[in-house]
């Protein structure tokens, strides 16, 4: 009798820590936890599949691609969104507890540069992104950057930031500061894709990074130049897609091992024509054409 | 029978097992457990934080880096720094900031109520103080967010309105009430004897005040102020939004600063159980249960000062 009650009890565990799990009512749950930035089109893409396959349901929760991942790596979600790659650190533990994460990428989005809305900078360069965010970095003022701030404005630029193990976070370090880049501090790090948008509205002297999907029209979207003269370009799908934006970057979903089952075939619908239609009405770039 | 009930004083006829016998008991073991379950919480939580971080406390962090850099860089590629310096200033500047705000603030509530006010107005004071302590800290936060900042903004020409200032006003409104209301306590555990003998030798109300009632209601009060203090620590929320959450060593009251509280609730959903910067966010829990702690001990001490004296 004990041995039976331990054994359900180990087994419905097992059950929970690897793959997906049939609840009472005969509903398969797929866990989806992770990227701050993919969560809206995770939720949309969420909803739309209850209608392609009502015995399967998917529970999406944001809270960033580090909890995604550290979920993943605890073997407690089906599929983790990130915003960055795992690292090999990250690898290496999920190894030690039996999960073999496999990288799926399910689009792109354009890292925009947003501004307040009466800011008249009319465009920036990688070089003097690294110099206003990077550590050691010369530019503290926009008269450095050759533009006069509206009279009342102050002229300190004020760095939005994300906390410091956000994907967004390691991704802007990455591509703009270089991969062992350090980050100034002193910015205001806040806690959401959402968040730097609305601050940066409220703020006259802000700057801040953030997915283009949270674009409103009460913020300024910068063009990004890759250099000096080579031309500014402006942050949308199409960039993104075509790869001539230069802080695009790939959105993942990982699964324990290769996906099978009910998992597989959500995969496969998102990578499908009307799952890539829906995460481009989001505001995102789909990773393929269709 | 009588081995159940040796040592008791029991009325006439409850002393059978009867159904009032097993209430009795009933009642006495769950008070007990009500009793003793504080001390069980913080044994529980004392041991599961010093678990999770002690040993890393201890051993691996550099407490010399911890304690005086101000360089909190817990997930830079190859070496990670630990320096715990900027939060401890931005905490303790918030704090005292708080606390120059609420301490006239909460005094003088306690004073207005326990000497002055007088039947209706009283008592729809205490009532106003204490649904001032009963909203959110994260509406206190908000409120920070999208009225302070743009006000400061405005106000004083600054760039940004996420300040020790921001956070500091906001903290003083949370912290006044509950010390309003201890305060307002002690001042009442004043004797009125005290006041009369002091009326009747002639002194005006204002001297009574600040000559008799004040002096005797010290350790109360200073109870009040720490307990404040404590709580403005302790707060989380309302910090992580209003003051701008910046890894900063403040030269003024207009500068964002990042708060040990905050820190732990930003970071530790996104870190992997067992790593480093984990350990590390445990490491700040540590240090702030050890304040709040001396903190929380120093106010015991001043309130049985006071009753001691009695």
């Amino acid at each position: 009798m004990r041995t039976s009650t331990w054994a359900v009890v180990g087994l419905s565990f097992l059950a929970a820590a690897c793959g997906s799990n049939v609840n009472g009512s005969g509903r398969t749950l797929i866990q989806n936890k992770g990227s701050d930035t993919l969560v809206n089109v995770a939720q949309a893409w969420a909803e739309a599949y209850s209608t392609v396959d009502p015995s399967c349901a998917v529970a999406v929760s944001g809270g960033g691609s580090g909890t995604g991942i550290s979920s993943m790596i605890n073997g407690t979600v089906e599929l983790a969104n990130a915003s960055r790659k795992m690292k090999e650190r990250e690898f290496a533990a999920a190894r030690e507890n039996g999960v073999d994460p496999v990288e799926h990428i399910v689009g792109f989005d354009a890292l925009v540069v947003y501004l307040h809305h009466d800011n008249p900078l009319e465009s920036i360069t990688i070089q003097q992104l690294a110099e206003i965010y990077g550590d050691g970095g010369s530019i503290e003022r926009w008269s450095q950057l050759g533009v006069t701030m509206p009279a009342g404005t102050s002229d300190e630029i004020v760095r939005v930031s994300r906390q410091n193990n956000s994907g967004t976070y390691v991704y802007f370090r990455e591509a703009v500061l270089g991969k062992e880049g350090r980050y100034k501090l002193g910015s205001l790090d806040m806690h959401g894709s959402k968040d730097v948008v609305d601050l940066v509205e409220k703020t006259p002297g802000a700057i801040g990074y953030s997915g283009l999907a949270y674009a409103t029209e009460h913020v300024k979207l910068v063009p990004v130049s890759p250099g000096e003269g080579q031309g500014d370009v402006m942050p949308t799908v199409e960039s993104a897609v075509d790869g001539t934006y230069p802080i695009a970057r790939p959105l993942f979903m990982y699964t324990a091992g290769q996906p099978t089952g009910k998992v597989k075939e959500y995969l496969d619908w998102i990578l499908s024509d009307v799952g890539q239609r829906i995460i481009l009405e989001k505001g995102y770039a789909p990773a393929r054409h269709f | 029978m009588s081995e159940f009930n040796r040592g008791r004083r029991t009325v006439p006829g409850a002393d059978t097992l009867g159904s009032s016998w097993w209430w009795d008991r009933i009642a006495q073991g769950v008070v007990f457990l009500g009793g003793i379950s504080a001390i069980v919480f913080i044994v529980a939580i004392f041991i599961f934080v010093a678990q999770q971080g002690l040993g890393f406390a201890i051993f691996e962090l550099d407490k010399g880096v911890f304690l005086t850099s101000p360089e909190w860089r817990p997930t830079t590629e190859p070496e990670p720094v630990f320096g715990g310096l900027a939060l401890i200033v931005g905490t303790a500047s918030v704090t005292g900031l708080a606390m120059l705000v609420a301490v006239p603030f909460s005094l003088g509530a306690a004073i207005f109520i326990g000497e002055f006010a007088t039947g209706r107005a009283r008592e729809y004071l205490k009532v106003l103080v204490e649904l001032l302590a009963a909203i959110p800290s994260v509406v206190w936060g908000f409120i920070g967010l999208t009225v302070v900042n743009p006000l400061i903004i405005d106000l004083f020409n600054v760039p940004v309105g996420l300040t020790i200032l921001n956070a500091g006003v906001i903290l003083g409104l949370m912290a006044a009430p509950i010390m309003t209301t201890i305060a307002e306590d002690a001042l009442k555990a004043v004797p009125d004897s005290y006041r009369e003998a002091a009326e009747a030798l002639g002194a005006t109300r204002w001297q009574v005040i600040r000559q008799v009632v004040l002096p005797s209601a010290k350790n109360g009060l200073v109870a009040a102020i720490l307990l404040g203090v404590g709580r403005g620590f302790g707060e989380t929320m309302a910090v992580l939004m209003a003051s701008g959450h910046s890894v900063n060593l403040p030269t003024s009251p207009f500068d964002s600063v990042r708060a040990l509280t905050a820190t732990i609730a930003a970071e530790l959903g996104e870190t992997a159980r067992g790593s480093e910067h984990y350990k590390a966010l445990f490491s700040i829990g540590i240090l702030l249960f050890l304040v709040t702690f001396t903190i929380n001990l120093l106010a015991d001490v001043a309130v049985r000062g006071r009753r001691k004296r009695r």
